[in-house]
């Protein structure tokens, strides 16, 4: 599904990105794990092409495609999803509105009509009741005075909606209590499928004990250092990234 | 000849031609042609138009006076209004009433037309106790304006009555291959308890050079309230001086939202005085222009009682070479103590060429305040647009949807939900989309 081959990205001249090589298959889970400053969320955020970030080498192939090129909507139409850590609060606009733009403009794109609405309401009750979000919260304007947990559970709602084939979570765990952590946990779950592929970003195990991965990497200043199955995360977090920098610096 | 000139030889021949005025409005209109005499147009030399030069519009040669008659048929001009039926309408074509457009009343309330009440005995106290009343009488524009008015709306709610539907005032020009100088003057009184919505707008239907020199003024008695909003999306060869004066009893609450979408140079003179305790006064606006258009707000919130709220919020994008002017002034008398001034200015620069001047002025004389003030030039948040367009919206639906969000502050307290939908969708045109939902 997914093969990242050689890339290094810059932001600002300072490259952040220093080789970094990954293929997810259809179907798996990969967590990324690292310290702060590792590159981690850059890493997602040039994947979902922001402009933010300088691909200065490498390439990035979803379903055999190129997506250097591409614009993030681009991206978006062709099943790339990003979980924000800091989702961005969007006044004046409702969660409904939004997924419905959001949704049609997919569509157009694909040359296809836009969803009916009987469609739209029906999907976006089932996707709400998937991650138990109240009906009221859906009127609300996009992420405007929501809870850290609120907004991390709107971001998998999006997700639910936007059905896409690769879905990355950015620190999804972030702000989130043990019950919100278990209610979009499952979620993600439910949405996993044969046909799509998963890479969580985390700092912590933590969420790894409900979204179990099949493939643990750690990034370190800009490259995979070390990669493994969901046993090497619990090994992380008891012996601490130091354990890596010192291991990676032998 | 110069417009100046025009305007003072004129005077005398036009006066003479004004049959059964009241008398008081004869010592207004020389007063005002005398204050116009002396001081003349303003310059960029005047600290208060120190960002608006009126230098391109005014040598034109202007018609000052237009005569003749001109009908508009209802379909070419129904875009322009609120909506079919349900609001009472006073249109004005080229500075004559259209009886055939309009739709006055008399049931309970009066709206109807200022030159009715220049004229007939039985509305003689209104305008010996509230014409000119309001009006700063040192400001230039406003003393020409009171020369020279002779029509416009006029509208009088008594007390506790509550208009069950929106009055919309428009002025049209039609004018062909000649400039023309028109001087509108409205009057509203709003009696205790009463309520009352307003829109206003000014609208050319051919590309002439048009400059219009409006004066309204406003008086909402105790405990009214009054909404009133200035719809201005006219064509890019039309000028506005837009010339508004409030005063308010206590506990009324008035609130004035501008939307400045059209015209060449839009120049709006905002004056809220406070003359009672309690008083609510809220100025909000959202100016969206591009190309070489100009729009300055130039607003006065004068708090002369205790424990009085004023809320100010003008949201701004300037694309092009567009220009825009914030000038807030808020003054605080020494016995106004408790008062609560906020005042916000926000702004978007789309184009390296487009410029903003803001100036917050706070004259502050009691000591026990609450006066907030700030503003803010930016552009458009990147990590934003970042956000939806990873959701599939394209770059500029993204725009359009983060500048209608910049501006819900303002859109959030339009209380007539048609015009809150228009004023949507004429965004959603001048940013170029057309949105799945109604924005």
């Amino acid at each position: 599904m997914l093969q990242i081959k050689n890339l290094h990205a810059s932001v600002e001249d300072k490259e952040i990105l220093k080789g970094i090589n990954l293929e997810v298959k259809a179907g798996e889970i990969h967590a990324i794990m690292g310290p702060n400053g590792a590159g981690k969320s850059t890493l997602s955020s040039v994947i979902a092409g922001n402009e933010a970030f300088e691909v200065t080498e490498g390439d990035i192939i979803l379903e055999g495609e190129e997506l250097g090129e591409l614009a993030p909507e681009e991206r978006a139409h062709k099943g790339v999803f990003l979980s924000f850590q800091y989702p961005v609060e969007i006044p004046g606009v409702s969660v409904t509105n939004f997924m419905k733009t959001a949704i049609n403009e997919s569509r157009k794109a694909q040359g296809m009509e836009e969803m009916p609405a009987s469609e739209m309401l029906k999907k976006i009750k089932e996707k709400a009741e998937l991650l138990e979000i109240d009906r009221k919260f859906l009127s609300r304007s996009l992420n405007e005075g929501f809870s850290g947990g609120e907004k991390k559970r709107n971001e998998i709602f999006q997700m639910a909606m936007l059905e896409p084939k690769l879905a990355i979570l950015d620190e999804t765990d972030s702000g989130l209590d043990i019950d919100a952590l278990r209610i979009v946990a499952n979620g993600v779950n439910k949405l996993k499928s044969k046909d799509n592929a998963i890479i969580v970003i985390t700092h912590y195990q933590r969420l790894l004990e409900y979204i179990v991965p099949d493939f643990v990497h750690v990034l370190h200043d800009g490259k995979i250092v070390k990669t493994g199955g969901k046993e090497l995360a619990l090994e992380l977090e008891e012996k601490g990234y130091d354990w890596i920098k010192s291991s990676v610096e032998k | 000849m110069e417009l100046k000139d025009k305007l003072i030889t004129s005077f005398v021949a036009f006066e003479q031609g004004l049959t059964g005025e009241h008398d008081v409005l004869h010592n207004i209109r020389l007063e005002g042609l005398k204050t116009f005499e002396e001081k003349g147009f303003p310059t960029k030399k005047e600290e208060a138009w120190k960002y608006t030069s009126l230098n391109s519009i005014l040598k034109k040669e202007f018609t000052i006076l237009p005569k003749k008659e001109v009908a508009l048929d209802y379909k070419e001009v129904k875009k322009y209004f609120l909506s079919d039926s349900d609001t009472y309408k006073l249109v004005f074509i080229n500075g004559i009433f259209s009886s055939h457009l309009s739709e006055t009343t008399h049931d309970g309330i009066d709206v109807c037309l200022m030159s009715s009440a220049m004229n007939k005995p039985k509305y003689k106290m209104v305008i010996d106790n509230y014409y000119n009343q309001a009006v700063d009488k040192s400001d230039v524009f406003s003393a020409l304006n009171s020369a020279y008015a002779t029509e416009g709306a006029f509208i009088n709610v008594p007390k506790s009555k509550v208009v069950s539907k929106p009055i919309e005032i428009i002025y049209f020009t039609t004018l062909e291959d000649q400039a023309l100088l028109t001087q509108p003057r409205n009057l509203v009184v709003v009696g205790e308890n009463a309520h009352v919505q307003i829109l206003e707008r000014h609208q050319s239907l051919t590309d002439s050079n048009v400059l219009t020199n409006s004066v309204t003024e406003i008086f909402a008695h105790k405990r009214a309230i009054c909404d009133y909003y200035k719809l201005q999306n006219d064509l890019e060869s039309s000028n506005l001086i837009d010339n508004t004066f409030i005063k308010q009893k206590q506990e009324s609450r008035v609130s004035v939202h501008t939307f400045s979408f059209g015209g060449k140079i839009t120049r709006n003179n905002l004056n809220f005085y406070q003359d009672g305790e309690r008083i609510d006064s809220t100025l909000k606006g959202i100016t969206l222009i591009g190309n070489k258009q100009h729009v300055d707000h130039y607003t006065l919130v004068s708090h002369n009682q205790p424990n009085c709220e004023s809320h100010q919020n003008y949201k701004s994008i300037y694309d092009d070479n567009s220009v825009g002017v914030f000038n807030g002034k808020i003054y605080v008398d020494k016995i106004a103590q408790k008062t609560d001034g906020f005042q916000q200015n926000n702004n978007i620069l789309l184009s390296e060429k487009a410029a903003v001047y803001t100036k917050p002025q706070l004259e502050i004389f009691a000591d026990d305040v609450k006066c907030s003030h700030g503003c803010t030039i930016g552009q458009l948040d990147d990590e934003a647009m970042f956000y939806m367009r990873q959701r599939g919206i394209p770059q500029k639906e993204a725009k359009a949807l983060l500048m209608y969000a910049f501006t819900d502050e303002v859109m959030e307290t339009v209380k007539i939900p048609e015009l809150k939908a228009k004023v949507a969708k004429l965004i959603a045109t001048k940013l170029g989309v057309s949105m799945g939902f109604e924005i």
